[in-house]
Parts: structure tokens; C-alpha cells; sequence
């Protein structure tokens, strides 16, 4: 298998213009979604203690 | 130029050939859902006090065909269906030679298959429920037909692989199509998956059955199984992430967000969903703590791939929103088409998969495991991952699809409907979800019929969230009945015309490493984990197994 | 292959918060000894009325206020099928199966386990309340599951 023929560097500049690209609410989101599997898994935890 | 190649790709109608193989399977799937989901309405109205079954049927019996219909029929065959569907649409619109025999032989093997295993749930010989734990002991038709089911399944992955291997030929040097990537990863896993469960069935159950062995290794059948039951749940999911990395960015008029990077999290998901079974097995006895936390471990790993996809969901919404004109934090939220059914019943499933991944990384917490195990916190898990998450996706799939298939179109009226019926779906699993994952916390247990264990307080305080859960699952219903009546008119009466078949491209071409198609590379990894997280503690098992124990039919 | 930066950011966040997720699990585990039930035990399933303690089910002193309880659970029980103890007391379940696959569970209470014919499953807890404790059954068992109990009296 080859590698795939039409990647050129100068798509790949291109790409890392991304970054600047504004993903400031898919961070937001994707951290909140974070937090919320933290809290969860916090919370069950601290349930299995305090039965123990 | 890419503009153009775009409108030339997205007007690629699925042949009739492939388009009635993928029917066939289609039709079988939500047929098997109408029932499943009568069962189920009827568990919950039992559950919550509300009913009480005739005498000449048994909670058991239901709760087996529900689990059977909906969570290995309904889900194997759309899903075959599915992917069938999109390897045509992305291989020019049609399915080779050989994938179409393959697919049928495939579809013949299932439908035998299914109607043994349901014949005998019908009389009553195979209330084991769906994961059928030895020594319970069901009729042999009922492991003959489920291997008949799974082997039937195999021959539709052959299917694809042909036509996979066959597009591979006629386009020599090329990067797959990311559809066929994805469907190729998701058949891979699941003949891995199911080589251990074919192997129970076939060596252990069926001669145990048949009485030509006395008796049956319990530990080593359960752990056979759970080394498919896992990975099952992710052949679940993988063709939901398919619909949600392929079809719905074209959907909300955006773009994949990367093409490398869908494809790492499939081969993740490839690798890390299989060596985990023992995280369903914490609670037992016979298996090292040692390996269980191996296990523990070698699960959380396969979260990152999930971390990955939400990432790329939220991506591609923001990035589209922002390119119709949102600004702001979340201004580009409100620019995605929420009445459009094909993008809002998959987004309500990405939604419910947010506590569905949560619950089941505690789930798999090793000894936080006793807080939930085997309560009904384990039912609303997966009833919000496969029945939410992945079903609501597969419906908003099935609204574009059925119509794509038989040459007719979504219509705004049964949009609308649609639309409805997604809401209700919701609300009712929402509401059921929640009181189930709240019983489960004050022990409630699963798979258990009305009781209030002699009069005992504690388990009579109860039964008000039962309710509120049987009030859920009647909505399901309700739902499930609209489902129907809305396929049916799109298969049959909608107008005649071109649904498109939605399949996204990236934002330009983007590099994709070539090894993450060297399949044999993938494959090697994961035959090295599956051996060390499965070789020594089989062979433990048995070696030093306890005598084994005799069938027992115990309804 | 280019990842965004804040993807980057969100996996290695994600990875670390898993890695320590199954830090603190080994540590509670391993060190602190509250691994989940994973007795090694065998037994022959079809002769547990013959194997002592199992021959004879109840409740063994061993301390003070510490007590093994040698159980069996069948379709659809448990024995002995009552159990009675004094406020504070520690009990080890030792639990082994007659026939099918059987769950071991003390709503709102960390006791929760299999017993799997042809293995002995244990678990400890200390009872410091008083009151009546429901056991159940929480692995489907056949028709009479769902009356499967018994219950433990803390005095």
C-alpha cells in the first residue's frame, strides 16, 4: 500500500492554520463534558465509601 | 474543482440490487423492534405494578425475547443493512457480485437462524434471557439458531470485505472511502468478537444441551461470553459514530473534521473494546483481582476514542455554524438545522451517550462495580447507550435511508412526524433511564419480576419509582408505534424521487497515514492484547476447574 | 496526521483524568484491601451437601463480634434463612451455589456478588446500626427469582 498520492505539504500549512480557527466552544463544551464524567465518577466513589 | 466532485459524489443512488439486500435486512431489523418493543412496554407496566401478566406467560419469557429482539436481532441486522447500504453509495452505488451473494446467504443464514431461536422462546424452552448463563439450560434450536444468527453475519462481513477488497483493486494507491474504513473495522471487530461466543456455543453448550456431555464449565462459558459482550456493545456503536463522523456533518452542510483522525479512533476501538470482558465479571468468584484490574484498566483506554469523537462532533458543529454566520462562544448552536429529523435524532443520541459513556466508565471502576452491579442502574446504562445513543441514531439513519432506498423521499409531513416520534423516545428513555439508574443506586436489582420480597418495607418503597419507570417505557411505545407507521409510509406511500444519501467529505484533501489501513498491522495488536489479557487466566480456567455443573431448567 | 491544539489539550486532560481514575482504584484495592470478590474457592457443585461447612449452613463464631456465615443459595433461596446477630458485628459471607447462577446483595451496602456453581464467593461487612437487612438475589435465576431473599437481624 502506497501512501495516499494527493497529500501535499502545502495542504498540510494549510491545516495547521486550524488552530487559530475558532473551536473556543467546542473546548468549552468537550471540558464541561469532562467535568461532568469527573463529578459522576467522584460521586459514586465517595457512595462506595461511604458504604464500606 | 472539489465543489464540483462533491455534487457529483452526493447524487450516487445505491443500486436496486444492493438497495433490496439492504432492505431485506432493513425490514427484518424494525419488524423484530415492533415486538421487542411490545415486550419491553410490557415489562415496565409489569414492573411498575401496573399489570399483571395472563398466567399462560411468564415475565422471563418476555424479558428474553425483548432482550434477544432488540439488543442482538434488531441491532445485527440494521446494522448489516446499514453498512451494506453505505459500501455500495461509496463504491459508485454498487455492491459487487460476490458481496450481494455473500449478503444473501448471509441474510437466509440469520432469518433461519432467528426464527429457531424465537420459535423457542415463543414455547417457553429458552427463558435464559440473552446472555443465556449456563447451567441455565434453554432447547439446543436456541443455540443452534443464535449460532445460525452469528454465523449468518460472518457471511455478510465476507460480503463486505469482497467489496472492500474489490474497490481496493479498481483504485490502486488510494485512500478507502472513510464509510468503507469504518464499516471494514466495525465487521473486523465483530468476527473477532464472536469467534469466542461461536466457540461456547458450539463446544460447550450445544453438546451440554444435546446431553452428550454431563456437565459444563460454568466460569469458562461466562467468560466466553463476556469476551463477545463487550466488544458487542461497540459493534453496536460503531455504525452510530459512523453515522455521526460520515453522514451527519453533510447533513448540517459541513465537513468532516478530520479524516486521519476518525479513522485512529476506529482502529482504538478495534483494539481496546475486546480485551476487557472481565469487567463485567468483578463481582465473581474464580477470576484474580489482578486480572480484573487489567481489565479495568485495558477498558478506560477504549474511552479515549469516545473523548476523541466528541471532540470532533462539537468541531464540526462549531465549525459549520460559525461558517453560516454564528459568532461567539455558542453562537453557531443556533445555526444548525434543528427541525431537520436526519440531524436532530442523531444529536439526541450524542446527547444521551454523555451520562451513557459516564455511567459505564463507573461501571467498569473494579470495586465501585458493587454500588451498581446487577441493579437496574445496569439496565438505564444501556438502555441510554444502545437503546438512546445508538437506536435514536439509527432511526434519524433509517428516515433518509428507507426513503434513499426505495426511490422516494422524506417528506416535510413525515419529517414532522418524525420528529415527534424522536421527542417522545426521549422523554420516555429519559425519564425510564433516570429512575432506573436511581433504583439501582438503593440496590433495586435487574431482570427481576414484580416483588416486594414478602411484604419488606424497604423494598416496597420501591415500587413509586417503578411506576414512574413503566410511565417511561409506555411513551417508548407509543414512539416505537410512530417509528412503524412512519417507515411504512416512507417504504410504500411517500412521493417517488431521490433522497439523497448523505456521505461527508473532508474541507480539502487532508493526509492520512497509509497504516491506518494496513489491516494486518491492526490485526497483529490486537491478537497480542487479546492474548496476554485472556491467555493465562483461560488457561487457569481450565486447568483448574471445579467439577462441572449439570443443566438445569429452572422456569 | 495534525491535531488541533485544544484537541491535544482535551486528549491529554482525558488520558490523565483516566490514568487517575485507575491509580486511585489500585490504591484502594491493593492497598487498602477492598479488591471486588474474587474468592478462588472450588466446590462440587452437586455434592455441596456432603462438604462441610456447606453440609451444615449458618453462622460460625470466630471472634468477639465476628461471625462466618457459610450460605447456600438455590432456586429460590437461601439458607440458612435467617440470620441474627448483635450490633457491630463483622460477618464473612461464604457463599456457594446448588444448582444455577445466583447474585448475593444487600441493597445500599457494598455486599454485592456472584455465586457461580462450583466456586465459594466471600465478602465482610460490619453491621453498626441495628434493624432488618434484606438479602436478595440479583442474577436471574428462573421463574421464582424475583422471590428469591432472605434477611439478616441486627440487634
Amino acid at each position: 500500500m502506497r501512501p495516499d498520492p494527493t497529500p501535499s505539504k502545502k495542504n498540510q500549512e494549510k491545516q495547521v492554520n486550524t488552530d487559530t480557527e475558532p473551536l473556543k466552544g467546542t473546548f468549552t463544551s468537550v471540558l464541561l463534558l469532562g467535568a461532568f464524567i469527573v463529578v459522576c465518577w467522584v460521586a459514586v466513589f465517595a457512595l462506595f465509601l461511604n458504604r464500606a | 474543482m472539489l465543489r464540483l466532485k462533491t455534487e457529483q459524489t452526493n447524487h450516487v443512488q445505491v443500486d436496486k440490487p444492493s438497495a433490496r439486500l439492504s432492505l431485506a435486512f432493513i425490514i427484518v431489523a424494525f419488524a423484530s423492534l415492533s415486538v421487542g418493543a411490545l415486550a419491553g412496554m410490557l415489562q415496565g407496566m409489569v414492573r411498575g405494578g401496573v399489570i399483571h401478566l395472563p398466567s399462560w406467560i411468564n415475565y422471563y419469557q418476555i424479558l428474553t425475547a425483548h432482550g434477544v429482539l432488540l439488543g442482538l436481532v434488531f441491532t445485527t441486522y440494521f446494522i448489516v443493512g446499514f453498512l451494506f447500504s453505505g459500501m455500495a453509495r461509496t463504491n459508485g452505488g454498487s455492491l459487487t457480485k460476490t458481496a450481494l451473494r455473500f449478503g444473501w446467504t448471509g441474510f437466509y443464514t440469520m432469518l433461519i437462524g432467528t426464527l429457531m431461536a424465537a420459535f423457542e422462546i415463543i414455547r417457553n424452552n429458552a427463558s435464559v434471557l440473552y446472555t443465556f448463563y449456563a447451567p441455565l439450560k434453554a432447547e439446543p434450536a436456541f443455540y443452534i439458531g443464535s449460532a445460525l444468527l452469528v454465523v449468518g453475519s460472518w457471511l455478510a462481513g465476507y460480503g463486505m470485505i469482497a467489496n472492500y477488497v474489490a474497490w481496493k483493486k479498481n483504485h490502486k494507491g488510494q485512500r478507502s472511502p472513510l464509510f468503507a474504513y469504518m464499516a471494514i473495522a466495525t465487521v473486523a471487530l465483530w468476527q473477532v468478537a464472536t469467534t469466542p461466543l461461536a466457540i461456547e456455543v458450539l463446544f460447550q453448550l450445544i453438546p451440554w444441551s444435546m446431553g452428550w456431555v454431563p456437565t459444563v464449565n460454568v466460569i469458562l462459558s461466562r467468560t466466553l461470553f463476556w469476551f463477545f459482550g463487550h466488544p458487542l456493545v461497540y459493534f453496536w456503536l460503531m455504525p452510530a459514530y459512523i453515522g455521526w463522523y460520515v453522514c451527519v456533518p453533510r447533513i448540517i452542510g459541513g465537513k468532516i473534521f478530520s479524516d486521519a483522525l476518525s479513522r485512529v479512533a476506529f482502529v482504538l476501538l478495534l483494539l481496546f473494546s475486546i480485551p476487557v470482558g472481565f469487567h463485567h465479571q468483578l463481582m465473581e468468584p474464580g477470576i484474580s483481582p489482578a486480572w480484573k484490574m487489567i481489565h479495568v484498566a485495558l477498558t478506560l483506554i477504549v474511552v479515549l476514542p469516545s473523548l476523541m469523537t466528541a471532540f470532533s462532533m462539537f468541531a464540526t458543529f462549531e465549525t459549520t455554524g460559525r461558517a453560516k454566520g454564528g459568532r461567539g462562544l455558542y453562537g453557531w448552536f443556533k445555526h444548525l438545522p434543528w427541525t431537520d429529523v436526519r440531524f436532530f435524532a442523531p444529536f439526541i443520541g450524542m446527547l444521551f451517550f454523555i451520562p451513557a459513556g459516564t455511567g459505564g466508565i463507573i461501571n467498569a471502576s473494579n470495586q465501585l462495580n458493587a454500588v451498581v452491579h446487577n441493579t437496574i442502574w445496569v439496565t438505564g446504562h444501556f438502555h441510554i447507550t444502545v437503546g438512546a445513543a445508538v437506536a435514536l441514531t439509527f432511526y434519524g439513519i433509517a428516515y433518509w435511508l428507507v426513503p434513499h432506498l426505495t426511490g422516494r423521499t422524506l417528506t416535510k409531513k413525515a419529517n414532522r412526524v418524525a420528529m415527534v416520534q424522536i421527542v417522545f423516545w426521549s422523554v420516555g428513555m429519559f425519564i425510564m433511564s433516570t429512575a432506573m439508574h436511581y433504583l439501582g443506586l438503593q440496590g433495586v436489582p435487574r431482570r427481576t419480576d414484580y416483588t416486594d420480597y414478602m411484604n419488606n418495607a424497604e423494598a416496597l418503597s420501591w415500587i413509586p419509582w417503578q411506576r414512574v419507570m413503566g410511565f417511561g417505557g409506555g411513551l417508548l411505545f407509543v414512539s416505537a408505534v410512530l417509528l412503524i407507521g412512519v417507515l411504512i409510509y416512507l417504504g410504500k406511500f411517500a412521493p417517488k424521487g431521490n433522497e439523497e444519501y448523505p456521505i461527508g467529505e473532508t474541507d480539502g484533501e487532508q493526509y492520512t497515514p497509509a497504516i491506518l489501513e494496513r489491516w494486518p498491522v491492526w490485526l497483529s495488536v490486537l491478537a497480542v492484547l487479546i492474548i496476554l489479557a485472556y491467555a493465562m487466566p483461560i488457561m487457569e480456567q481450565i486447568q483448574h476447574a471445579p467439577p462441572g455443573s449439570p443443566p438445569l431448567r429452572t422456569w | 496526521m495534525h491535531l488541533h491544539r485544544y484537541e491535544k489539550i482535551w486528549l491529554w486532560l482525558g488520558g490523565a483524568g483516566l490514568a487517575i481514575f485507575i491509580t486511585l482504584l489500585a490504591i484502594n484495592a491493593f492497598a487498602m484491601g477492598m479488591q471486588p470478590p474474587s474468592d478462588m474457592q472450588m466446590i462440587d457443585p452437586q455434592k455441596v451437601d456432603q462438604t462441610p461447612p456447606f453440609d451444615k449452613p449458618g453462622l460460625k463464631q470466630i471472634g468477639e463480634k465476628e461471625y462466618d456465615a457459610y450460605m447456600t443459595a438455590f432456586a429460590f433461596s437461601y439458607a440458612p434463612s435467617v440470620i441474627e446477630v448483635p450490633v457491630g458485628s463483622k460477618i464473612n459471607f461464604h457463599v456457594t451455589s446448588k444448582d444455577v447462577v445466583h447474585g448475593f446483595e444487600i441493597p445500599k451496602t457494598n455486599i454485592n456478588f456472584m455465586v457461580v456453581p462450583g466456586h465459594v464467593n466471600s465478602a465482610s461487612m460490619t453491621f453498626d446500626k441495628p434493624g432488618e437487612y434484606l438479602i436478595l438475589c440479583n442474577e436471574y435465576c428462573g421463574a421464582g427469582h424475583h422471590v428469591m431473599a432472605t434477611k439478616i437481624i441486627v440487634k
